[in-house]
């Protein structure tokens, strides 16, 4: 189904789309927005600055662009998603020759007025595109190989190139939404099951060669892969952080030691508190109880994105929704299994929550691709 | 692209159902996450409650006050004083170079200790003091304040360091305290956590190391909440420590100075105990050292000459130096025959100047003999045969265990370092120490206290207070603990015949105050002071065969360190016995020309409590006595004595 069959006389024109935005998910937003400008006026020592206040200034611009994006036609959106995926495309390739160097990695571009990281934008335009991609694939064709490689480099193409940045973190993101898109996309099972036995096999390959005479890598590859998978073995290195988080969350209890009491960030025993683990600053004040309400305003979050992805009758708008919903969630859920102790430490910010301009800009203005989405649903 | 609906509609049922599917992926690993968080928060909150606060709260140890040490007037011995060391904090400083530098221009500070503490400030946290010069007078304390400005970060510290203010005089009672070495902290079980403590100090030796426990204290605590960097960000809480308790010695510190300043020049030990109570009025030994030059350490330019002198400065000759004690020792042997009623105190022995003991022949001193002599008259002349005779008839091991009912040849308890037990010998010992059998030359010998038979001049102290009172008399150092009296060493009755020890004082009096007594010369005139006293003079070697034909036979013709020790042990007033004194002066002859005089002139100070009338000696010898006390009196600084510093 094409823009041209929508029933455009049902949908809402000028600013009456305003009261068809998805008011729920817009109120969830904010409030999480809000619990990140408490954290961040409560790890700064009970000051707007240096975190807080730029923070809720971004927070404004980002609404703002929220809603310009969701006033624009989201049939406009698809037709513009090869050229945002170009772009983001070209970007990495620019950020990988001229960016700025910060902490041992590539990964900026000075805009002048803020800091641009494109692999913050591709992550969402790459979900465009393959939706766009899908919507424009017939249903026959998307399990054929040659239609499922394509799709495949439109992934690899940028996950190498954040990869090579370096930022794990990120790539890794890239390839689990993309790989959820072709999911949801309707990718035959067995593609999936062939790559997770495959790689399967690979890492018991790579582990059991350890030590043998053909053993795959070398012995520093094999120590840095030991303290990355546990953290534990180097306690005053990586392991360092993982400790300090955990002693913060457990010992926030029920209902935490209440708000700026928590003496884990305060004294600084916390790395990166104000971005990366930010959650275990609130699971330290605000407990088990204050911990739990964010994973719930996520849920909520999710559960309403799928629930308008899957009441919208357009297959892009589906794709869309459900993608940024699967890229949403896989920030926190490697955040917060991060600060807990349960994955590795690989530098994945709480969405909406941590500090950080461009995150957040970008976030916000996925999300006014949804509200697009939901105003400009066929009705 | 056109599409029929049938298509689309299954497209998007298919996407439904893999939207539900992954939808519900991602709200299980959300429980699972959730799961993981009631684990960490609430299962396992108190442990890690417990890992938050000991992150944050930090222990500082506070150290406590050491108790001061204060003679039997209350004179200071041992005293607490503020000391200012020179701390620069880096972050402070901002360019530590420059500001150093600047302080070099402002005091001096030597090019080592500069280059150290450099190392230290680069080393250390921006916020940790680290400490630039030590022991900085108060001109330098007031310099650096005076020139803050110019000197961000450096700041004068005080705290509190030990001083002796008399010297030399308590170096081997009082001791010394110095900062707590590895070996210190090895020889304990449980080091003190105070101990640890940078520059702590504690007690090294003698009543500073012995009663290290009451002078301690107990460390005050503060609990500080620091960051994860260590710098203290406030004070939680603060118990405070207890501060050590004050002792407070029986030495008089007057007596003591005086004793110090009469044994100028020597190589000897003086003891002055109190017959009733035991307390030791004076415990001196020379030549002595200044402790206050080992609290910061001492330097070998310093510690070297100490090592090296043959006076031996470092050991303390009245507990840790043992001595043949000589015809001091004659009063036991014949304590031990005339108590088993062996011989009476008026029967007599015929000396003919040496005596035949299994086929080797013994000498008296007096080669001519002393003919018929009862116990007054040997002693008097100390008769070397009848002591043989007696020995011979009442064996070895009575005698050692009479010497022991007097003190010799066991331990006195006492709070200095290293007090020697000396050795009353038994066939027994012997066996075990030598593998010898006890022959019979030895306890001739042992009868005039020669041979293996070894006394310190506390011994020979204790030994006269009990003669003079017929009491176990023990020595006593610490008076008063925290105010508190300590037991006193009067001592209950030896259990000796009465008559018999009236007859040993009397002859101990003749010895001094009969004209053919060997201490004749040293006699009291004034009869409140009267005192009675035995001489000895302990070989340190026989003149050998060798040196007899070059015709050495006299003391003064040898080196100085193979004269033979001189002796003296006395008590005064004769009539009501108030001191026990023992002298020993190392290689210094005669006990009656060496050893004598120095008692007499102890005695009598301590009697008079003071400079003593010149009317108690005899007239003959008061000019050369004015001289002396004059002497002595420049010798002593008047001002420490009479001074301010008096508790």
């Amino acid at each position: 189904m094409s823009y041209l069959e929508y029933t455009v006389k049902s949908v809402p024109t000028g600013f009456r789309k305003i009261l068809h935005l998805n008011w729920p998910l817009t109120l969830l937003l904010a409030s999480v927005c809000c619990i990140g400008f408490l954290m961040l006026y409560s790890v700064a020592g009970g000051s707007f600055s240096p975190w807080a206040e730029p923070q809720m200034k971004r927070f404004g611009l980002g609404l703002s662009l929220m809603l310009v994006v969701a006033m624009i036609p989201i049939w406009l959106w698809r037709n513009l998603s090869g050229l945002a995926y170009g772009g983001s495309l070209l970007l990495l390739v620019a950020v990988a020759l001229i960016g700025d160097e910060r902490k041992g990695s590539q990964r900026w571009i000075d805009l002048g007025f803020m800091d641009l990281q494109p692999s913050e934008l591709m992550k969402i335009t790459l979900v465009m595109f393959l939706a766009a991609y899908y919507d424009w694939l017939p249903a026959k064709k998307v399990s054929r190989p040659f239609w499922v490689l394509l799709p495949v480099l439109i992934i690899c193409v940028p996950t190498v190139l954040v990869l090579r940045q370096p930022d794990l973190g990120t790539s890794i993101l890239l390839l689990t939404a993309g790989g959820g898109l072709m999911f949801l996309a309707g990718v035959h099972w067995a593609y999936f099951a062939a790559v997770i036995a495959s790689a399967t096999g690979l890492l018991t390959a790579v582990f059991q060669s350890r030590g043998t005479t053909w053993q795959l890598l070398n012995d520093y590859q094999y120590r840095r892969i030991d303290t990355f998978l546990d953290p534990a073995a180097d306690p005053l290195g990586a392991g360092y952080h993982i400790t300090q988080s955990k002693i913060a969350l457990g010992s926030g209890g029920w209902t935490g030691r209440g708000f700026m009491q928590g003496t884990q960030s305060r004294l600084n025993f916390l790395p990166e508190k104000h971005t990366d683990f930010i959650f275990t600053t609130l699971a330290e004040e605000f407990g088990f109880v204050g911990g739990f309400s964010l994973l719930g305003l996520y849920a909520m979050i999710i559960l309403f994105c799928v629930v308008t992805a899957i009441l919208n009758k357009d297959r892009f708008s589906s794709l869309l929704t459900l993608g940024i919903a699967l890229n949403f969630f896989l920030f926190f859920a490697v955040n917060m299994s991060m600060v807990m102790g349960l994955a590795p430490v690989v530098g994945v910010p709480l969405p909406l929550v941590s500090y950080g301009g461009s995150a957040m800009l970008v976030l916000l203005l996925a999300f006014g691709l949804v509200q697009s989405a939901h105003v400009h649903r066929p009705r | 692209m056109r599409r029929n609906r049938a298509e689309n509609d299954a497209n998007h049922t298919r996407l439904t159902r893999r939207a539900a599917l992954l939808g519900g992926a991602q709200l299980l690993f959300m429980g699972g996450l959730a799961a993981r968080m009631r684990y960490l928060q609430v299962d396992q909150a108190d442990q890690f409650r417990l890992l938050a606060e000991e992150n944050r709260i930090n222990i500082r140890l506070i150290p406590p006050a050491r108790g001061e040490i204060f003679d039997r007037n209350g004179m200071r011995l041992a005293q607490n004083v503020p000391s200012y060391r020179i701390v620069m904090v880096r972050e402070d400083a901002g360019d530590a170079e420059a500001v150093m530098d600047r302080l070099g221009q402002i005091i001096t500070i030597d090019e080592e200790i500069r280059e150290r503490a450099m190392a230290e400030i680069k080393r250390s946290a921006p916020f940790l003091p680290v400490t630039i010069v030590d022991d900085v007078s108060w001109e330098d304390v007031s310099r650096v304040s005076v020139n803050a400005p110019a000197l961000p970060g450096v700041t004068p510290e005080v705290g509190l360091t030990r001083v002796y203010p008399r010297g030399s005089d308590f170096a081997h009672v009082v001791g010394r305290v110095g900062r707590v070495s590895q070996a210190d902290l090895d020889a304990l079980e449980d080091p003190d956590q105070v101990l640890r403590i940078p520059r702590f100090q504690i007690g090294k030796i003698n009543v500073e190391a012995r009663r290290e426990d009451i002078l301690r204290g107990k460390a005050g605590t503060k609990q500080v909440e620091v960051n994860a960097t260590g710098r203290v960000m406030r004070e939680l809480s603060r118990r405070e420590g207890e501060s050590g308790k004050d002792i407070q010695l029986t030495v008089d510190a007057k007596l003591q100075q005086y004793v110090q300043a009469r044994l100028d020049g020597e190589s000897a030990a003086v003891v002055v105990i109190d017959c009733e109570n035991g307390d030791l009025a004076a415990i001196a030994s020379a030549p002595s050292y200044d402790p206050n030059l080992f609290i910061g350490g001492i330097s070998s330019k310093d510690y070297n000459p100490l090592l090296e002198s043959t006076y031996r400065p470092l050991v303390n000759k009245t507990v840790q130096g043992t001595y043949p004690p000589g015809s001091t020792f004659k009063m036991m042997t014949a304590m031990a025959a005339i108590e088993e009623g062996i011989i009476g105190p008026d029967e007599t022995v015929y000396c003919p100047g040496h005596l035949e003991v299994a086929g080797r022949r013994f000498h008296c001193w007096k080669r001519a003999g002393h003919g018929w002599v009862d116990l007054e008259n040997s002693l008097k002349q100390s008769c070397d045969v009848y002591y043989y005779d007696l020995a011979l008839k009442v064996g070895i091991e009575k005698i050692s265990a009479m010497a022991n009912r007097f003190g010799l040849g066991i331990k006195h308890e006492l709070a200095l370092s290293s007090v020697a037990s000396g050795l009353t010998p038994t066939k027994s010992w012997k066996r075990e120490t030598r593998g010898a059998d006890w022959v019979i030359g030895d306890t001739v010998n042992a009868s005039i206290g020669q041979g293996f038979m070894l006394a310190s001049p506390l011994q020979l102290a204790v030994m006269s207070a009990r003669i003079a009172t017929g009491r176990a008399v023990t020595p006593r150092l610490v008076k008063t603990i925290d105010g508190v009296e300590q037991p006193s060493g009067a001592g209950e009755s030896l259990g000796m015949n009465e008559n018999n020890l009236r007859k040993m004082r009397r002859a101990m009096f003749e010895v001094v105050n009969n004209r053919r007594g060997t201490g004749y010369r040293s006699r009291i005139i004034a009869d409140e002071y009267r005192m009675a006293g035995k001489t000895g003079t302990s070989q340190v070697r026989n003149i050998t065969a060798a040196e007899r034909a070059r015709g050495v036979s006299r003391n003064e013709d040898l080196p100085w360190e193979r004269r033979d020790h001189a002796l003296f042990v006395s008590f005064a007033p004769f009539d009501n016995p108030r001191y026990a004194v023992s002298v020993l002066v190392e290689h210094g002859g005669g006990g009656s020309t060496a050893a004598a005089p120095i008692a007499r002139d102890v005695i009598l100070q301590a009697l008079a409590g003071g400079e003593p009338p010149l009317e108690a000696y005899p007239s003959a010898d008061r000019g050369r006595i004015k001289t002396q006390q004059r002497k002595l009196r420049e010798m002593q600084p008047q001002a420490a004595i009479n001074g301010n510093d008096q508790a």
